[in-house]
């Protein structure tokens, strides 16, 4: 479903890598692993149709990625959180959601903000909960997330040990039900998938 | 596409009333700009009524060069312009939305406390009349404009004079037109004229130039 091909990638005048390919199939995560630097972000930032590569190409069902079809397929969770500090958790989820043009009912956005630990504090601005529970809240978003293509940058980033087990489970979920994820990661993690492959940039 | 810019409107309306100090301060800067002419100039009502209209709009311009700078570096730094460049629609149609909120929390406010202020410098009630609409008329093109100027200059250090520097010179023929309609009015020819080429270039700025300030911003998410 997704695929790359000869993939190069240059930032300022390094090449960071080159010749670069891969494909992924429904259920299928691909772990992207390198030191930092080596490209990793850059590659996902291709992926989303943001950072144009240097040279080879991304297809998506075999089509050239720059379609508002598949950025209708597409989850990506950067490394920033992208949530508004002024606004509640809730706000922030529903906005998000409407913005995405996705469609997410207050129900589901309270069962989803429940799931990641954060009941009680959908009504407190964003700007007063800690780093942890900021990420759990951008995270809360992949709960009712039906987009079949998910790409997560370092998504383990700040989380306790419980919530690193709880997004696991939102992963290998999501691949069991014929999903599709890309994401590197620095930290060792279990995720059931069908099929798991790894990536290494140097 | 109506459903994508009334959901900016609302998301960026409502975090502007979360955050009043930006509103206020701009209004207020606006205010004491203005006030201060008077009290420079001293009780001369012909030479006051002559220099209103440029006063105004001057003062206009520069506040609604205060809040350009943010327009879109809160959404660039916590990463929310990303989720927009990747949102199934054209991007601009959210930069559309995003001027629109713009307008609305710093022109619209702009062209409400106008004729309040335009008592200080003597002016008739028709050139009240005329100042206030060339204000609504003519602040959404500066919105429209400035927003290029903001997506060109965004992740720059010293981003703020650099769009003053872009932006200032764009807003000449709205300048023109905006004091122009005051003068016409008053040495009854009419503002008509003027009101309408400010309406043109207004509806010029707000179809094109969200279009042109997205191209710039996918430039910068690279």
């Amino acid at each position: 479903m997704l695929e790359a091909d000869n993939l190069e990638c240059v930032r300022g005048d390094r090449r960071l890598f080159a010749g670069l390919g891969f494909k992924l199939d429904a259920g299928e995560l691909l772990y992207l692993q390198g030191k930092n630097g080596s490209g990793k972000t850059s590659l996902l930032r291709m992926l989303i149709g943001l950072l144009p590569p240097e040279a080879g190409s991304i297809r998506w069902k075999g089509e050239a990625i720059n379609s508002d079809e598949y950025r209708a397929e597409l989850c990506y969770l950067g490394h920033l959180n992208a949530i508004k500090e002024e606004l509640t958790p809730l706000e922030n989820l529903l906005a998000a959601a409407r913005l995405a043009d996705e469609e997410l009912s207050d129900d589901d956005a309270l069962d989803a903000l429940e799931q990641v630990g954060l009941a009680g504090r959908e009504d407190l601005a964003c700007k007063y909960l800690s780093q942890g529970q900021k990420r759990r809240v951008a995270l809360a978003r992949l709960v009712k997330e039906k987009r079949p293509l998910w790409i997560l940058d370092e998504p383990f980033v700040a989380l306790d040990m419980a919530a690193v087990d709880w997004l696991s489970g939102i992963i290998s979920g999501h691949l069991q039900r014929g999903g599709l994820a890309v994401m590197t990661t620095h930290q060792k993690v279990n995720i059931a998938a069908g099929s798991v492959r790894e990536l290494r940039l140097s | 596409m109506l459903k994508i810019i009334t959901a900016v409107i609302s998301r960026d309306l409502k975090l502007a009333m979360r955050r009043q100090a930006d509103i206020v301060s701009a209004l207020f800067f606006f205010i004491i700009v203005v006030s201060l002419f008077p009290l420079g100039i001293g009780p001369e009502p012909d030479l006051l009524r002559k220099l209103a209209p440029g006063v105004l709009w001057v003062a206009a311009l520069l506040a609604t060069m205060l809040s350009l700078p943010r327009l879109f570096a809160d959404d660039h730094r916590d990463g929310t312009l990303e989720q927009l460049a990747i949102a199934p629609h054209p991007l601009g149609l959210v930069v559309t939305g995003k001027v629109i909120a713009h307008w609305l929390v710093s022109g619209l406010p702009l062209a409400l406390i106008a004729p309040v202020l335009g008592v200080q410098f003597d002016l008739s009630a028709e050139a009240l009349v005329a100042i206030t609409l060339s204000i609504l008329i003519g602040t959404p093109a500066l919105s429209g404009i400035g927003a290029i100027g903001a997506a060109l200059t965004l992740g720059l250090r010293g981003g703020g004079v650099l769009i003053s520097l872009l932006v200032l010179p764009l807003y000449i023929p709205v300048l023109i037109f905006g004091a122009g309609a005051v003068d016409a009015t008053v040495t009854g020819l009419g503002g008509e004229g003027h009101l309408s080429l400010l309406a043109a270039l207004t509806f010029a700025s707000i179809g094109f130039a969200p279009w042109a300030a997205a191209a710039a911003l996918k430039i910068a998410l690279e």
